[in-house]
C-alpha cells in the first residue's frame, strides 16, 4: 500500500472508476484543461478525452441538470462543484429533480456531486461553508463526508456505484495535510457505516470530516485523564445510528462536534436521536460543539474563533467529564 | 366556583413504560387535612413502589380507589378540597336552574372527566397561583429530598439504581455539586454497597412477583422500543396483562443472563409407580390428600440436591451463593393457558412426603384461586416444572432467575426397554418410563456435575425406598 494524500486518494479513486467503467464521466468548472481548482482531475482530459472530462460553463444548474438527465439515460456522471458553497445555484435541479426522480418515476439517478467544502484558509463566506445539513434534510439524497484518504477513495467508489444522487463532501483542509496508506486496488467503503476512529470508555465524540482530527488532538491531550471514543460518521445520510448509540450506551456521555454552524446543524439530529433512543444510558446532557450562527469570516483570527478548535473541544470534554 | 374547584389526585406516571399502578396504602383518610407535597398514599407499579405527595393543601374530600385497587395512569383516585373551600361546598354541584344550565353542567363535567387523565381538571380554567404550583409534577422528584444538588439523578444512574435497588442518596457523588455519576454508582455497587440495602433488594424478583416488583430490572430495550403495529385484517390485538409482561421480561432476562444447557435422563419409574399405588389410598383415606407423582419426584430431587449443593445456588456478581435450604418453586399453569406462576414452598428439606404433598396442593390451589401472597412467590432456590401432565416428553425449560437449575418432569409413558437381569441376560420389557430434563446455568454448573446430579436422582427414583420417606 502506498501512502497518499487525501486529494490523491480521491483523484486515484476517480481515475480507476473511469478506467473500468466507460459510463463514468466528470464535468465541472475548469476541471478539464486546468485540471480543477484543486487539481483533483489533473491529467484526466489527456487520459480520457474531452468528452469524458467536460469543462462546463459557469452554471451549477446546468452541470447538475445535465448530470441528472445523463444519469437517467444510463450514464454515471461525477460533477465537481468548484466550491461546495456554489451548490446553492443547483438546488432546484438537485432537490426538486434528482432527489425525487426515483420516487416520482422509479428511475435511478446515479450521480455524484463532489463538493470541496470547509474552511481554515481565510476563504471567507463563499468558499468555506459546510452545507451538509441542508441536504441531509432532503429525502432522496445521500451524503458522505470522508475524513481519511482510505475512506475518501472507498466512499467515492461506493458513491459512484450507488443508484441515488450522492453528495460527496471532500474537506479542502484535508486535501494535502492528511496522508495515509491507501490500497492500490479497487475497494468500497459502505455508505451509512461509521468508523470508530479512536476507542475510549468515558466520553463519545461524534463527528466527521476535518473535525475528526480536531477531536483526535483533543483526545490525545486528555489521554491521561479521560478516555475518549471518537466515532467518525463518514456518511450523514444515511447515518450510522447504531454505531453512535452503541458508543453512547458504553460511555453515557456524548459530545457532537461539527464545523457547520450550530442551529439546525446535523449535530442537532444526532443529539435528538441519542435523547430519543438512548435516554436511559445518559449520565450527562449531550453537548454540541459547532461554529456560531454567522457567515464564515475572512479574517484569520475571526475564522479561528469561528471554526471549532482543539481548545473548544477540550473545554467541551472537560465540562462533560466534570458533570 | 372556578377558584374553589376540587383538586383531583390522579395515578401518576412513574416511568415511560408504566401504564398502571396499584394503591398499596392510603396515608390519610377522608376528611383529614393535608398540605401540599405531604405524602398522601403509597403506590406500587411495575417499576417502583413509592409515595405520592398531595397535589394541594386542603382536606381529603373523597377517596375514589381503595387500597389494593390497580388503576390506569391518569385515573382520578381521590379529590382534595382546597384550603378555604369547605369540603361540602366543593363537592356539591349547584342545582341547575334550567334545563339549559343542566346541559351545560353535564358538558362541563364530561370535559373534566376527559381531561382528567391528561392533566388536573383545574387546568381548564386559570386557578389561583398557589393551586397551580401545588399541582403534581408529571414525574416525581428523584431519590433524595428532591431539592439539593446531589438529588439530580441522571437517566443512566436512575436505571442502574433501579436495577440494583440502590438508594442513590447513599452513594458518594463526585460529579458537579456532588451529583452521583454513573462511575460513582458502579463503584458503589462493585464495592458491595448495594448489599447494604434491605434484604428483598438482594435478589431479583421471580417473574410472578407482581405484588412486589420493585426490584425487577427494567424491560430490555427491545421490548421498550417496540411500537405495536396497528392490527391488520384477520388479526386480533389485546394488551398484555401485567403477568404476561412480567413473564416476557423475566424469560428474556433469564436467557440473557444464564448460559442455559439442558440434559435429559430416562428414568424407569416402576418402583415409584408401585410406591404411589400403595400410598395413594392411605393418603386419601387417612389424610384426605391426593397423591400425584410430583411430590415423590420432588422429594427425591430435594434429597439429591443435598449431595449436589451447586444445584441450589445463585451466581451473585463474582460470587457463588449456596443456599442451605431448598425453597422449591413449582410452576403452575393458570387456567385458560394465559399465565404461569411459580409459587415457592419454603424449606422443603424439612418436609416428609406427606408434608410436601400437602404443601404442593395448598400452594397450587392458592395460585389458581389468585390468593398467593407476595411472599409465596419469592425466594425460590430450585424449580420443578411439570408439563408431562399434558403428554410432553421433552423440554428445555428456562431457569427462574436467580436460580441456576430447573427440572422438567415429562410424561410417564410405557415403553419397550432393554432390561438386564442379575445374570447379565438382556430382554425387552414394557416399563413405565419418564424423561427428566434439567436446564442448568453453565456459568456455575458444568456438564459433569449436572449429569451426576441427574444420575443420582435417577438412581433414587429407580430404587425408590419407601421407608426413607
Amino acid at each position: 500500500m502506498a501512502v497518499k494524500t487525501y486529494l490523491q486518494a480521491i483523484s486515484d479513486g476517480l481515475r480507476q472508476e473511469m478506467q473500468r467503467d466507460k459510463r463514468v464521466y466528470v464535468i465541472g468548472e475548469d476541471i478539464g484543461v486546468y485540471g480543477g481548482a484543486f487539481k483533483v482531475t489533473q491529467g484526466f482530459q489527456e487520459e480520457f478525452g474531452a468528452w469524458r472530462v467536460i469543462d462546463a460553463p459557469l452554471s451549477e444548474t446546468a452541470i447538475v441538470g445535465s448530470c441528472t438527465g445523463a444519469a437517467i439515460m444510463g450514464l454515471r456522471p461525477v460533477a465537481e462543484m468548484q466550491f461546495a458553497d456554489f451548490i446553492s445555484c443547483a438546488w432546484d435541479q438537485l432537490v426538486t429533480v434528482a432527489a425525487k426522480q426515483r420516487y416520482r418515476a422509479g428511475t435511478a439517478v446515479p450521480i455524484v456531486v463532489r463538493l470541496p467544502s470547509g474552511g481554515g484558509f481565510s476563504g471567507g463566506p463563499f468558499h468555506s461553508q459546510n452545507p451538509e445539513s441542508s441536504f441531509a434534510h432532503i429525502p432522496g439524497l445521500k451524503i458522505v463526508c470522508p475524513a481519511t484518504p482510505a475512506d475518501a477513495k472507498g466512499l467515492l467508489v461506493s458513491a459512484i456505484e450507488d443508484p441515488n444522487p450522492v453528495l460527496y463532501f471532500e474537506h479542502k483542509h484535508l486535501y494535502r495535510r492528511i496522508k495515509d496508506e491507501v490500497p492500490d486496488e479497487r475497494y468500497t467503503v459502505p455508505l451509512g457505516k461509521a468508523r470508530v476512529h479512536r476507542e475510549g470508555d468515558d466520553v463519545t465524540v461524534v463527528t466527521w470530516g476535518a473535525m475528526v482530527y480536531t477531536a483526535d488532538e483533543a483526545a490525545k491531550q486528555l489521554e491521561s485523564d479521560l478516555s475518549v471514543e471518537i466515532v467518525d460518521l463518514r456518511s450523514l445520510s444515511p447515518w450510522d445510528k447504531e454505531a453512535v448509540l452503541t458508543s453512547v450506551e458504553k460511555t453515557s456521555r456524548a459530545l457532537v462536534l461539527h464545523e457547520d454552524t450550530r442551529t439546525g446543524g446535523f449535530g442537532a439530529e444526532i443529539v435528538a436521536t441519542i435523547m430519543e433512543e438512548s435516554f436511559e444510558s445518559l449520565d450527562a446532557p449531550v453537548k454540541r460543539v459547532a461554529a456560531p450562527d454567522t457567515p464564515v469570516p475572512f479574517s484569520p483570527p475571526l475564522e479561528k474563533k469561528f471554526i471549532p478548535q482543539v481548545e473548544d473541544v477540550l473545554a467541551g470534554l472537560r465540562d462533560l467529564a466534570e458533570y | 366556583m372556578a377558584t374553589e374547584t376540587a383538586v383531583d389526585v390522579v395515578m401518576p406516571q412513574m416511568g415511560v413504560s408504566v401504564s398502571e399502578g396499584t394503591i398499596t396504602k392510603w396515608l390519610k383518610s377522608g376528611g383529614e387535612e393535608i398540605s401540599a407535597d405531604e405524602p398522601l398514599l403509597e403506590i406500587s407499579t411495575d417499576k417502583v413502589d413509592t409515595e405520592v405527595p398531595s397535589p394541594a393543601t386542603g382536606t381529603l374530600q373523597e377517596i375514589l380507589s381503595q387500597e389494593g385497587e390497580t388503576v390506569a395512569v391518569g385515573t382520578k383516585i381521590a379529590v382534595i378540597s382546597p384550603e378555604g373551600a369547605p369540603a361540602a361546598e366543593a363537592a356539591d354541584v349547584p342545582e341547575p336552574a334550567t334545563a339549559q344550565a343542566a346541559a351545560e353542567s353535564e358538558d362541563a363535567s364530561g370535559a373534566e372527566g376527559e381531561t382528567a387523565t391528561a392533566e388536573p381538571a383545574q387546568e381548564a380554567e386559570p386557578g389561583p397561583a398557589e393551586t397551580a404550583e401545588a399541582r403534581p409534577s408529571p414525574q416525581p422528584p428523584p431519590a433524595g429530598d428532591g431539592r439539593g444538588d446531589k438529588a439530580f439523578v441522571s437517566p443512566v444512574v436512575g436505571r442502574i439504581a433501579a436495577e440494583h435497588s440502590v438508594d442513590v442518596t447513599q452513594v458518594e457523588g463526585t460529579g458537579r455539586g456532588g451529583r452521583v455519576t454513573k462511575k460513582d454508582i458502579l463503584a458503589f455497587i462493585d464495592s458491595g454497597g448495594a448489599k447494604e440495602t434491605p434484604a428483598p433488594a438482594q435478589e431479583p424478583a421471580p417473574p410472578e412477583a407482581h405484588a412486589k416488583p420493585a426490584e425487577r430490572a427494567p424491560e430490555p430495550a427491545t421490548v421498550q422500543a417496540a411500537t405495536p403495529a396497528a392490527p391488520q385484517a384477520g388479526e386480533t390485538v389485546e394488551p398484555m396483562t401485567p403477568m404476561r409482561k412480567g413473564i416476557a421480561e423475566h424469560m428474556r432476562r433469564s436467557l440473557d443472563t444464564a448460559a442455559h444447557v439442558t440434559t435429559t435422563f430416562e428414568v424407569d419409574m416402576a418402583r415409584v409407580v408401585a410406591a404411589r399405588e400403595k400410598l395413594k389410598r392411605e393418603f386419601q383415606e387417612k389424610h384426605g390428600v391426593k397423591l400425584t407423582y410430583l411430590p415423590l419426584i420432588a422429594r427425591a430431587t430435594i434429597d439429591t440436591i443435598g449431595d449436589w449443593p451447586w444445584m441450589n445456588a445463585e451466581v451473585r456478581g463474582d460470587s457463588i451463593v449456596v443456599k442451605q435450604y431448598v425453597n422449591l418453586g413449582i410452576a403452575v399453569a393458570l387456567e385458560g393457558g394465559k399465565g404461569l406462576i411459580v409459587p415457592v414452598i419454603k424449606s422443603t428439606e424439612g418436609l416428609n412426603l406427606l408434608g410436601l404433598t400437602r404443601a404442593i396442593i395448598a400452594i397450587a390451589d392458592r395460585a389458581r384461586s389468585k390468593k398467593l401472597l407476595p411472599d409465596d412467590v419469592q425466594g425460590g432456590t430450585f424449580t420443578i416444572t411439570n408439563p408431562g401432565g399434558f403428554g410432553a416428553i421433552h423440554g428445555t425449560p428456562i431457569i427462574s432467575q436467580p436460580q441456576v437449575a430447573i427440572l422438567d418432569v415429562e410424561a410417564l409413558v410405557k415403553r419397550p426397554v432393554v432390561v438386564t437381569d442379575d445374570d447379565g441376560n438382556d430382554s425387552i420389557a414394557i416399563r413405565p418410563m419418564m424423561n427428566l430434563c434439567l436446564s442448568y446455568d453453565h456459568r456455575l454448573v458444568d456438564g459433569a456435575y449436572a449429569a451426576q446430579f441427574m444420575r443420582d436422582l435417577r438412581e433414587r427414583l429407580q430404587t425408590w425406598d419407601e421407608s426413607a420417606y
